[in-house]
């Protein structure tokens, strides 16, 4: 479950990436910029909570 | 040829970075403290053993690979669009011909030991009492091998991140120049890394009820480290700003400034949080508090004013006590010396304040896609790189070993041998 979160980190990069190639005007680039972090930010919950299920496992 | 003739500094700028450079390693010394002081005294000795080899490691290992990887003026390259994307350097192997380049770059690598070093023992930190020194130095080897010469590259070289305002029309592109995002930020989210692969410390969060409070062992060490990292945070700023910045000498002084008003302006903000939270400051909290301004600081001190830099060390003071108090009794993240929230989350928050600070066009938005690269690249890379290692070489010392404390289990003597040892409640 962690990698998965993990691997869709990745995803919101090429958002990201798409957007600095796809447009010009800065609206648009800014809004497909915060939707890759969107997208990132998931991953990184997703990782977490799977993280915070392994508790008291140690 | 000489040497100079190369150089965009004048000479005197050089000389006065080049002794800045040197003052820097300062700020290794009181983060080594800091971590130590914030763990276990049964694993003092080996945390500070730790960071001395750790950083040996990322030093050799910088200077044979990574290093190849940070610099070149023809990196790897890849076009899209007809816009260039250099992703990685292709300088030399093991500094091979690095005595006859400018003297420019050979500061500016000699900066990047610094800063290799700088990374990884922020990473050590968060595994304090459980974490291998074998396995410490493998991560070190990682980091300095291919991670934090990719993203210095993409940030101080003449990668795609330095590159957004050439090719892209966004401010000056990303800026980073104290090094927020290569050094705090991959430190941060590496210590997240080794604290997921490696786990919690045993005992610390019990099936049921809360998590177990496991209080750092020396709270002097702790807060002279963060007096001793001031000085060389101070140096290292300087230094950046007038490497990566262009900045001349004379504006020195008001980074300078900025560094000093972030770290005292998160203190306060920290005071007076944890003043409120818990009826008393807190020392521990208040020392990552003045860690996460001066985090910030590395982010804006050579952009912002005085005022704005005040302004962005209170706001990470103000984050820093609460995020890790979420982090450790919500979210069951243990990390002894909170490198996560002081590293990784101050220095995003820096980034991000040096994107509102600056006065180019677009500026947010280049910072914003360099955090985006950051979070989206660099962070599953490292834990991939570093979950492959912890097959090889487990990052967790055993039972046994956390039960009688790191310095007995890896080194064979304790720290603090003339003390006497207290049965310690929290283990469970």
């Amino acid at each position: 479950m962690k990698n998965a979160g993990l691997m869709v980190m990745p995803a919101g990069f090429f958002l990201v990436a798409a957007a600095l190639l796809l447009f010009n005007g800065s609206t648009l680039r800014f809004i497909f910029v915060l939707c890759g972090l969107a997208v990132e930010c998931m991953g990184l919950a997703f990782a977490v909570r799977a993280h915070m299920a392994s508790r008291g496992e140690n | 040829m000489d040497p100079y003739t190369a150089l965009p500094l004048p000479q005197s700028a050089f000389v006065l970075a080049l002794c800045l450079v040197l003052l820097s390693p300062l700020a290794l010394a009181g983060v080594a403290l800091i971590n130590t002081g914030l763990g276990r005294s049964r694993s003092a000795a080996q945390a500070m053993l730790g960071s001395l080899t750790l950083i040996a490691v990322a030093t050799i290992v910088f200077a044979v690979i990574g290093a190849m990887f940070a610099y070149g003026e023809t990196g790897f390259t890849f076009t899209i669009s007809g816009k260039p994307w250099n992703w990685i350097g292709a300088g030399s192997f093991a500094l091979s011909g690095f005595s006859s380049g400018t003297v420019q770059t050979q500061l500016s690598t000699l900066a990047q030991f610094i800063g290799v070093a700088f990374a990884v023992l922020i990473a050590w930190g968060s595994g304090a009492d459980r974490f291998r020194m074998e396995a410490g130095a493998a991560v070190a080897a990682i980091l300095a091998a291919l991670v934090f010469p990719m993203l210095a590259y993409w940030v101080w070289g003449t990668g795609w991140l330095a590159q957004l305002g050439l090719n892209y029309s966004l401010g000056a592109g990303f800026l980073d120049t104290g090094g927020a995002a290569t050094i705090h930020v991959l430190g941060g989210l590496s210590a997240l890394a080794i604290i997921w692969i490696a786990g919690p410390r045993r005992g610390k969060f019990p099936k049921e009820g809360l998590s177990t409070a496991m209080p750092g062992h020396n709270a002097v060490y702790v807060l002279f480290g963060c007096l001793l990292a001031l000085v060389g945070w101070l140096a290292w700023n300087m230094a950046g700003a007038l490497m990566w910045a262009d900045l001349p000498p004379t504006e020195l002084v008001v980074t300078a400034i900025d560094t000093i008003l972030a770290a005292s302006g998160a203190l306060a903000a920290t005071f007076i949080v944890t003043r409120i939270r818990f009826g008393k400051p807190d020392a521990s909290l208040c020392a990552n508090g003045w860690l996460a301004g001066l985090v910030t600081s590395s982010a804006c001190a050579a952009i912002a004013t005085p005022f704005e830099a005040l302004l962005a060390g209170l706001v990470a003071g103000l984050i820093t006590p609460l995020l890790v108090e979420l982090l450790e009794l919500f979210l069951s993240i243990d990390d002894p010396s909170g490198a996560v929230s002081v590293h990784a989350v101050s220095g995003i928050w820096g980034l991000l304040a040096a994107g509102f600070f600056a006065s180019q066009q677009g500026q947010v938005l280049a910072q914003l896609v360099g955090i985006a690269a950051i979070l989206g690249v660099i962070f599953p890379l490292v834990y991939f790189l570093f979950w492959l290692v912890n097959l090889v070489l487990p990052f967790r010392a055993d039972a046994d070993g956390e039960r009688i404390g790191m310095d007995l289990h890896e080194l064979g003597g304790s720290a603090y041998p003339e003390f006497v040892v207290h049965r310690d409640d929290s283990y469970r």
